[in-house]
């Protein structure tokens, strides 16, 4: 055996050996954390409240309807005064693009802020095992008891109250999400009169069924499985990441300081295993960095408490980067660091473009389209016409009247249109037949502006088009 | 707890290894084996529910009886159903009528796409315009052999074309053919030649393109004073059109020139009512029965002709 085959063979055994410290639930093993105050959890119930938006965000009202009403049958976004018609899509891919770097940026400055305090599984998961907790007791061996115990009334009410209050707040979870597409009033009213739509039922329905199961019964498991996120966003991460993390040169070796014993013999964490019974993935944050870990600081604030008990300073599980922890360096200032420079230029750009896109809304959209097949056409004294077709979107709510010209063509005489009346919401193709005369014909290819003159207001609109005509001798 | 199933050192193996890496037996987690299950339970339900298994003829039916067919057939009689008001409407209406309506002006342009498509577009080209080289008619230019009106479109529809030059091959000198041909090149231009038009004259070209040789209407012959060309309108092309004509069977290198009937019904109708009001009389009162045999040839509906007259009016040349 060569000699670089026994390394690997003993590489591997390292390998083994060191996994074979791991533990991985993969759903055997139900997770229940114990619940306790501090700073972390106070900031995650701050990054939860904000949800209570997505509950109470659909019954605003503004000029008689909703304030914001994503209003998918009549492909129009309704936010307050605006109206954004799919021709301003443009503007959702900016928006999606700065929560994506926003993502990137905070990230890769504070670790997995998004799943630690914010996400919706943590957030659901959260009601969910507070709940829980409430009725079947918040620790696990008040959890196992509580399970163990023979059936008696007391125990069923407590299921079935734990699973109806599971139930309405999938409910509502699906409601609200409906809203946002509808009129919220009208769909409550459509649910008490049996008339809400198939649709609407059928989406509140796999809400209904979505939250039960991944906040009541997968829960971490989603985040270790089944969540892209949770995969992408360790990617991010660098040596000068703030992540919650042990410091393990303090707190090694580990262990209660027994009677007689040096206490510089053992590091400050004595063992307590407080750190892992708060956390509602069920890891060991002392292993180091992990898959598992949703940066939600749950630990730090059980492990200053026990620090606080035994008279030592806090701090044995905290934000802190990598290289803090395995240099002592200090961590580099957030404006020495390119990343966020580079995240911060893609995050004002696509802000940039987003109010861009607001102020210059259009209370129209024209386009013209030139006819290709014929791209143009001889005419018996020898003009050449062009056809094409105007399409105006009127995006306000009166009908507008409109009249059109072109310019920018010597020569040039436009036929087939006249004045038009258009309805809100509404396109009305027009043909437009445009003719040069012969004498003029000194090109194959001009530049032509289409205007649309909008009767009664200051509203021009214009769009610039070609004219073509056959190859010249 | 009692049993660390992530020990790498106390899972089952499958007794492969290899470079020393041991493929372990792990069970998969349990929900993810639940889900696979489930969805061999939907598998199951689908197969009582949807045509399935193959026989060796047909295949099972399913509970549900759905066929692709099925499904096709109901979702085109719903677009049947949103097109019938219009095409009850349309059929009820004249074709000038449907020009000034602009609700079913816009309903038979889009309807026609297909039909034209369908019928049309092989000779006349998608859109109107035939390929650069071969000689259809442009339906998209002002140049109409058989009139550009409404009613002459829909005419040539439905009763069908075919002009008629007859070969000039033994008619003219080799002389009088290149005159000829300059003669109209340069009447395109604008400057007919007086020695030409004489000429034009004395051969009985204006019988058919008309004194002014702009062409007449009823005969479908060429206008040849404008700038479009029925056929090529180099000196060559030209020159081959007055030596072989149009359609003239007793000459082989003849331009064919025909464009079939799509509504004999029609066309004869259209004619006996013209006629009617020509001779003063109610074209209410025409006789059908007399008219018509019967047997007429419909290889497109009434409906479906004026839609594509409005169609080949609104390509750009309409009158």
């Amino acid at each position: 055996m060569s000699e670089e085959l026994n390394n690997t063979i003993n590489n591997v055994d390292d390998i083994y050996e060191e996994v074979s410290d791991w533990h991985i639930n993969v759903g055997g093993l139900k997770i229940v954390a114990k619940r306790q105050a501090g700073r972390f959890r106070t900031f995650k119930w701050l990054g939860m409240s904000i949800w209570s938006l997505f509950f109470l965000g659909p019954y605003l009202r503004w000029n008689d309807s909703q304030a914001i009403l994503f209003d998918l049958p009549n492909r129009q976004f309704n936010i307050f005064q605006i109206t954004i018609y799919p021709q301003d899509i443009w503007m959702l891919s900016l928006t999606l693009l700065f929560f994506a770097i926003l993502l990137a940026v905070v990230t890769s400055i504070a670790g997995r802020v998004f799943c630690g305090y914010f996400c919706f599984q943590t957030v659901w998961t959260d009601i969910f095992t507070y709940i829980e907790g409430k009725l079947e007791g918040n620790t696990p061996p008040r959890a196992l008891k509580f399970n163990e115990a023979p059936w008696t009334a007391d125990k069923l009410a407590r299921k079935v109250l734990k699973h109806s209050l599971w139930l309405i707040i999938a409910l509502l979870t699906g409601i609200s999400f409906v809203a946002w597409f509808t009129d919220a009033f009208q769909l409550w009213r459509d649910l008490f009169s049996f008339q809400a739509p198939l649709f609407a039922l059928a989406v509140i329905g796999a809400f209904i069924g979505g939250t039960y199961l991944f906040a009541g019964f997968m829960r971490e498991q989603v985040c270790f499985w089944l969540c892209p996120y949770a995969r992408l966003q360790g990617v991010m991460y660098d040596q000068d990441t703030l992540l919650p993390a042990y410091d393990a040169e303090r707190g090694e070796p580990r262990g209660r300081v027994k009677r007689g014993e040096d206490k510089a013999s053992k590091g400050s964490c004595i063992d307590c295993k407080i750190c892992v019974a708060v956390c509602p993935t069920g890891i060991d944050i002392r292993k180091g960095q992990q898959e598992g870990c949703i940066t939600c600081g749950l630990c730090i604030d059980a492990c200053d408490t026990i620090m606080d008990k035994v008279n030592q300073p806090r701090g044995l599980i905290r934000y802190a980067s990598y290289k803090e922890l395995h240099h002592n360096a200090e961590a580099i200032p957030l404006y020495k660091r390119l990343r966020i420079y580079v995240y911060g230029f893609i995050l004002l750009g696509a802000v940039a473009g987003i109010i861009n896109g607001f102020m210059s809304l259009s209370p129209t959209e024209f386009k013209v389209d030139h006819q290709r097949q014929p791209l143009y056409v001889l005419l018996s004294d020898g003009s050449i016409q062009n056809k094409y077709t105007l399409k105006l979107l009127n995006k306000t709510k009166q009908a507008i009247t409109v009249n059109f010209t072109i310019e920018g063509l010597e020569g040039a005489i436009l036929r087939g249109v006249s004045e038009i009346t258009i309805e809100p919401s509404e396109i009305v193709p027009l043909t437009a037949l445009v003719k040069v005369p012969e004498k003029h014909m000194t090109f194959e290819l001009a530049p032509i502006v289409f205007k649309g003159i909008i009767v009664d207001s200051d509203i021009i609109v214009e769009y610039k088009s070609v004219f073509m005509g056959p190859k010249l001798k | 707890m009692a049993e660390n199933k992530n020990d790498p050192s106390q899972v089952k193996d499958t007794g492969h290894v290899w470079d020393g890496i041991r493929e372990l037996d792990n069970p998969c987690p349990r929900w993810w084996l639940n889900s696979l299950w489930l969805s061999g339970l939907m598998v199951i339900v689908y197969f009582i529910l949807y045509p399935s298994l193959p026989l060796i003829e047909g295949s099972t039916k399913g509970i549900l009886g759905w066929t692709q067919i099925n499904e096709f057939e109901e979702d085109m009689a719903k677009v049947e159903a949103i097109r019938a008001p219009f095409d009850n409407q349309l059929a009820a209406m004249t074709v000038e009528e449907i020009l000034v309506d602009p609700r079913m002006l816009n309903y038979a342009i889009g309807s026609s796409k297909v039909l034209y498509g369908d019928n049309c577009a092989a000779c006349h080209g998608v859109g109107g315009a035939p390929p650069t080289g071969v000689f259809y008619p442009n339906l998209t230019d002002d140049d109409w052999l058989f009139g550009g009106g409404i009613y002459d479109i829909k005419m040539s529809i439905a009763q069908g074309r075919a002009g008629m030059m007859p070969a000039h091959k033994n008619l003219l000198t080799e002389e009088e053919t290149d005159q000829l041909v300059q003669f109209v090149i340069d009447y395109s231009n604008g400057e007919p030649t007086e020695a030409g038009l004489a000429l034009y004259n004395a051969k009985g070209c204006f019988a058919c393109h008309g004194a002014d040789a702009k062409g007449i209407k009823a005969m479908g012959s060429a206008n040849l004073t404008d700038k479009i060309w029925r056929f090529s309108g180099t000196p060559e092309g030209i020159r081959h059109s007055i030596i072989h004509g149009v359609n003239d069977p007793s000459d082989p290198q003849t331009h064919i020139a025909v464009m079939p009937g799509w509504n004999e019904k029609v066309a004869i109708m259209m004619e006996a009512r013209a006629y009617a009001i020509e001779d003063g009389d109610d074209p209410n009162d025409i006789d059908w029965d007399d008219e018509l045999d019967g047997d007429e040839a419909e290889r497109l509906t009434e409906t479906d002709i004026k839609k594509l007259a409005v169609y080949v009016h609104q390509l750009g040349g309409g009158q």
